[in-house]
């Protein structure tokens, strides 16, 4: 095995990882504040995604600009969609949420394909990240270190919201006593709409990082989903920080195993799954209950 | 102060799912005034708050907070007319450490307490200010969720059985606080199952039975009337 091929896999598991991280921190923060399983999440990776392939080719609005226009359309979208519909269940179980969003993710992709079929389109590197660095021992694209230091940067910023704002402290009020803190005099179903829009733009920002990389295709986001399942259940369903460590890990481990056994890499998440659930069902940083 | 709003319930009935457990509550509380509900576990008392403020499933009837009728508004609004809730569970947040606790609730205007004079009233509360809120003792629990109210610059409270299994040195620390309010001219509903500790600030007392008030006592009564009091507490 050469160092070449171990840290080109270990590269693209930190950028899978730093996909999965921001799309999981999302679907936590949905989960933990409006108790709702969105399955549309890699939907709406796919919505950042196009929106900025749509931005680039429809109005010729480039990548920077889009970097910050893609995450809002795909917040407000997500705001439109919880005030219309998913607000209407959370009295009802985790099940109908569950159920909603699947259907949702079903229309907003069968939509997509409608109008522009499953071949994924190319979006370019913007130039400013074109070209790496020789690091001696492997070729660091610009482009590649840049998604993962800004994803990075992302999760630490959304915790850093979440724990040591007045919005996040609402935030997590809301999530442990929604009633009492209305008693308070906050408006928790506003602060259910922002929080599932604040969940759905990491998942949109991770889309149009994920656009230079992959292609654009109203399938990806797809199968992401499965795995975002897998990370928020090994990290502890409501837990932020288990879901950005795991998500990374995951990448990660992902690599590893494409170098060492390729054939078991889509599993091996699966198989870490099974273990901690067996063993911690909480998941690795979830509060038993 | 002239402008504490006054709170009058007429026939409010509130449920949850199946179970109705308030059968047409009528009470009244001057602006200014202190009023206690009394009664066994069980009779509604909780439940009258929880409809004051929204949070019970459904209730009819009318409920009006400084002339305002609030039997179909939302917690959030009703708090913002004015209201202060300390709830029987104490309502405590695990998630925030005892200033994000305090500094939860709404601020409605300049009136309330500054976080400097709250903890100056409850010096424990400062030295345990980094402190998760659910890792204080149980009376350090009641004196955040007393304190946390007064910050807001409310002047109608509903107050949930305070003392309640409090030792009682920190009953009398959560008396002062309750007569401090008093002495600034707020209006107090006051659930208390500790009738000693009620009838020393109260003006007057509502009896509650099965959902419903069955009489109500002025201060000048109480000693005269004591033993019919005592009949009702079931003591």
């Amino acid at each position: 095995m050469s160092m070449q091929v171990l840290f080109g896999q270990l590269l693209v598991g930190l950028i899978n990882g730093s996909f999965y991280a921001l799309l999981a921190l999302g679907f936590a923060i949905i989960f933990g504040l409006l108790g709702i399983i969105n399955v549309a999440q890699g939907t709406f990776y796919m919505i950042g995604a196009f929106s900025a392939w749509m931005l680039l080719n429809y109005a010729g609005i480039g990548y920077w600009p889009a970097l910050v226009l893609s995450p809002l359309i795909t917040a407000l979208i997500g705001m439109a969609v919880e005030r219309a519909l998913i607000s209407r269940i959370y009295k009802l179980d985790h099940i109908y949420g569950l159920l909603l969003t699947y259907g949702l993710m079903m229309f907003i992709m069968g939509t997509f394909i409608f109008f522009y079929a499953t071949a994924g389109r190319p979006y370019p590197v913007p130039a400013d990240l074109l070209g790496g660095y020789n690091l001696g021992f492997m070729f660091l694209p610009k482009y590649r270190a840049w998604v993962v230091v800004v994803s990075i940067a992302l999760c630490v910023a959304t915790w850093f919201v979440i724990e040591k704002t007045p919005v996040g402290r609402n935030l997590r009020a809301a999530t442990e006593n929604p009633m009492l803190t209305r008693a308070f005099g906050i408006n928790v179903p506003a602060l259910l709409t922002f929080g599932f829009g604040l969940g759905v733009a990491l998942a949109g920002l991770a889309g149009v990082l994920a656009g230079p990389i992959y292609t654009v295709s109203p399938l990806m986001g797809g199968e992401l989903v499965i795995v975002v399942f897998a990370i928020v259940v090994v990290g502890g369903m409501q837990s932020i920080f288990g879901a950005v460590v795991t998500g990374l890990s995951f990448g990660v481990l992902e690599g590893l195993t494409k170098v060492v056994y390729p054939k078991g890499s889509n599993l091996v998440i699966f198989i870490v799954m099974f273990i901690v659930l067996l063993v911690k069902p909480a998941g690795l940083f979830g509060q038993e209950k | 102060m002239a402008d504490a709003p006054s709170l009058a319930l007429r026939d409010l009935q509130a449920f949850y799912g199946d179970s109705h457990v308030l059968h047409g509550v009528s009470l009244d509380v001057s602006a200014g005034e202190v009023v206690t509900i009394i009664g066994r576990n069980g009779a509604g008392k909780t439940t009258t708050l929880r409809s004051i403020m929204g949070m019970v499933e459904r209730r009819t009837g009318s409920i009006m907070v400084a002339g305002q009728e609030v039997i179909a508004a939302a917690p959030e609004k009703i708090a913002r007319l004015g209201v202060g809730y300390v709830p029987e569970e104490r309502g405590i947040y695990a998630t925030l450490d005892v200033t994000e606790n305090l500094m939860l609730p709404r601020r409605l205007n300049h009136r309330g307490m500054s976080l400097e004079a709250i903890y100056k009233l409850f010096p424990n509360l400062y030295e345990r200010r980094h402190s998760q809120g659910t890792r204080l003792s149980g009376g350090e629990q009641q004196m955040l969720a007393v304190a946390r109210v007064l910050r807001t610059g409310a002047s109608l409270f509903l107050l949930d059985e305070p003392t309640e299994g409090l030792a009682p040195v920190i009953v009398q620390q959560i008396g002062a606080a309750i007569e401090l309010m008093k002495s600034e001219g707020h209006t107090i509903l006051l659930v208390e199952q500790n009738f000693r500790f009620a009838k020393k600030i109260a003006d007057r007392h509502y009896v509650m039975e099965r959902g419903r008030i069955i009489d109500m006592a002025p201060r000048a009564d109480i000693e005269r009337r004591d033993a019919q009091i005592q009949q009702y507490l079931g003591i």
